[in-house]
């Protein structure tokens, strides 16, 4: 049988506010366990939360940039559940009104064709702090360690609709979000702090059935690889389920990045009921026309638009421009490194290339780059000029690279780099290299006319070799036929 | 409408509230009560009402995002059980 799966995604992306979401406490990554918790965060009696503005002005950015209708009138609610990261016994959340209504993501595929998912709404909320099983308390106490420093980050989550239909689909959706919300500058998109995080709800169902199947829930997923790899294990496992006879029940499992493996949570005795309702404490949030306009007037430019000029003013092709527009600091980078060599074309392929592999082997972010685009545009600019050769090119990035050097031009001068273009130098190495291969001179010029331009790759090489890489390729090729057609 | 006495436990169980079983009829007939006045207001035509969030008329006001809480662990956490190395400590939980 032929099935079809059908994904959903709900998304929780941590907003890059300085403070918390109801309290002045600071979200810095990496502080000391619960030095950023204040009495609001811990829930002790008394506290009253007080929204902070910039989540609100940065649901609303994420809303303006997904085309979405924003609900000028929200409403944070309670949802009630215990656990020990969440002092208060309830989540402030919203649900029947949420800042960002229906609104949708388009997303480009492999072979090219574009698709649009469409977004349920997203609301505003509060992370909860985190437990910790490992330390010296677990051994010899049994005991949990809590962290309340994440207690009160804001997040927004954003639910689609189940109009992806693969894993290719989930990722590029994911990418595309990513993108959006770096751009907008609303969360630093730090996918290993939890910055961005993905529950996928999986269901298959036979090819032309117009009902859902049953769908499970896997949580939590912190990497595009792993929601990919998470994806596929469950649409084989339910798939591998139904055809041996079984039935997929609706569950909430988990997934193991590290050891491929997924199990079913230990499904809970009794099912949840989060007793939702507004929140007494909070008043309803009220988004006036002024600052949805002030907002609109502060809007970068989008990932589409900054594509589509990329392919405009560039003359890039579809591909680099993706790439190249995909998040704002790669964006920058590449406008900056055009700015500098005046060559889109050659900028977009060292930023692709060699720039993007080191970055990668590093695991170094492209802002933190060693090679700023101004070093890498004063290197491109000698590539154009013929002071270098691309070969050479990529020696000078490596110096750039290990900060031996801030500029092109210093490395060529310090090593001694420069092109050979002085006609006198090349003819006479390459008097040299004929003389020393005269057995291969004779062959050449008794081979077949068709013959000899593969034939000349021979004492190309050679030159270059004794020019350590030096010599001109263009001249070099040039006169050696000269030369050898004479 | 009314609650039963499975329903009161199941309540006092979300609500990590302990009930005494002498304790559970009472409750029953109590929050049965409270749920009838919540029928009797059921009856009143709301259509075209929108749903009250909030009783006061007012607009939540918001707050500049600037830090403006120090980091006060060792007071916040003198009132705990227990504490290590900063965490709070708590009965082990795993999912």
């Amino acid at each position: 049988m032929q099935w079809e799966t059908v994904i959903g995604l709900e998304i929780h992306v941590q907003l890059a506010t300085n403070t918390k979401i109801f309290s002045g406490a600071a979200t810095a990554f990496g502080a000391a366990p619960n030095t950023q918790a204040c009495a609001v965060d811990l829930g002790l009696p008394g506290i009253l939360p007080v929204v902070n503005e910039e989540a609100i002005n940065m649901a609303i950015k994420f809303g303006l940039g997904i085309d979405a209708e924003i609900n000028k009138v929200n409403v944070f609610e309670r949802k009630n559940y215990f656990y020990p990261d969440l002092p208060k016994g309830y989540q402030t959340t919203q649900l029947e009104k949420p800042i960002v209504g229906a609104g949708h993501v388009d997303i480009t595929l492999a072979d090219g064709s574009t698709k649009s998912i469409r977004i349920h709404h997203a609301h505003l909320e509060e992370d909860a702090g985190k437990s910790l099983h490992e330390g010296s308390f677990n051994g010899e106490h049994g005991m949990s360690g809590i962290d309340l420093n994440r207690a009160g980050t804001p997040l927004i989550e954003i639910v689609t609709e189940p109009d992806i239909r693969n894993a290719e689909e989930a990722v590029a959706f994911a990418k595309k979000l990513h993108s959006i919300v770096t751009t907008l500058g609303i969360c630093d998109g730090d996918m290993s702090q939890g910055s961005m995080r993905f529950d996928v709800n999986v269901s298959v169902r036979p090819t032309g059935q117009k009902a859902f199947g049953t769908r499970t829930e896997t949580k939590n997923l912190n990497s595009f690889k792993f929601m990919e790899a998470a994806i596929l294990k469950e649409v084989e496992r339910q798939i591998d389920l139904i055809e041996d006879g079984g039935t997929v029940i609706q569950e909430t499992r988990l997934y193991n990045g590290d050891t491929g493996e997924a199990r079913s949570m230990r499904s809970k005795e009794e099912a949840n009921d989060y007793r939702y309702f507004p929140c007494p404490d909070l008043l309803p949030i009220i988004i006036n026309d002024s600052r949805l306009e002030k907002l609109k007037a502060e809007m970068p430019e989008m990932p589409d638009a900054k594509k589509a000029r990329f392919i405009a003013d560039f003359d890039l092709s579809d591909y680099d421009a993706e790439i190249l527009s995909a998040d704002q600091a790669t964006a920058n980078y590449f406008e900056a490194t055009v700015r500098a060599s005046d060559d889109a074309k050659l900028s977009a392929n060292w930023i692709m290339g060699e720039l993007s592999r080191s970055l990668n082997q590093n695991s170094i972010a492209i802002s933190a780059s060693p090679v700023t685009a101004d070093m890498l545009g004063g290197l491109i600019k000698r590539i154009k000029d013929n002071t270098i050769s691309g070969k050479i090119a990529k020696e000078v990035f490596e110096v750039l690279w290990q900060g031996e050097c801030s500029t092109a031009d210093a490395v060529i001068e310090k090593k001694g780099l420069k092109q050979v273009t002085d006609t006198g130098a090349i003819e006479a190495m390459i008097n040299e290299v004929l003389a020393n291969n005269a057995q291969q001179v004779e062959n050449y010029r008794a081979a077949e006319k068709d013959k000899r331009s593969k034939m000349i790759g021979f004492f190309v090489g050679q030159c270059m070799k004794a020019s350590k890489g030096k010599a001109n390729p263009g001249m070099v090729n040039q006169i050696l036929k000269q030369k050898l057609d004479g | 409408m009314a609650i039963d006495a499975s329903g009161v436990k199941k309540v006092a169980k979300l609500a990590r509230l302990s009930i005494d079983d002498a304790a559970v009829e009472v409750t029953a007939a109590t929050i049965s009560s409270i749920l009838e006045l919540v029928d009797s207001m059921q009856a009143v035509d709301t259509q075209g009402v929108e749903p009250l969030a909030h009783p006061l008329d007012a607009i939540q006001r918001l707050r500049p995002d600037q830090v403006t809480e120090e980091n006060q662990r060792a007071q916040l956490q003198s009132c705990a059980p227990a504490v290590e190395e900063g965490l709070f400590l708590v009965p082990r939980v795993i999912e």
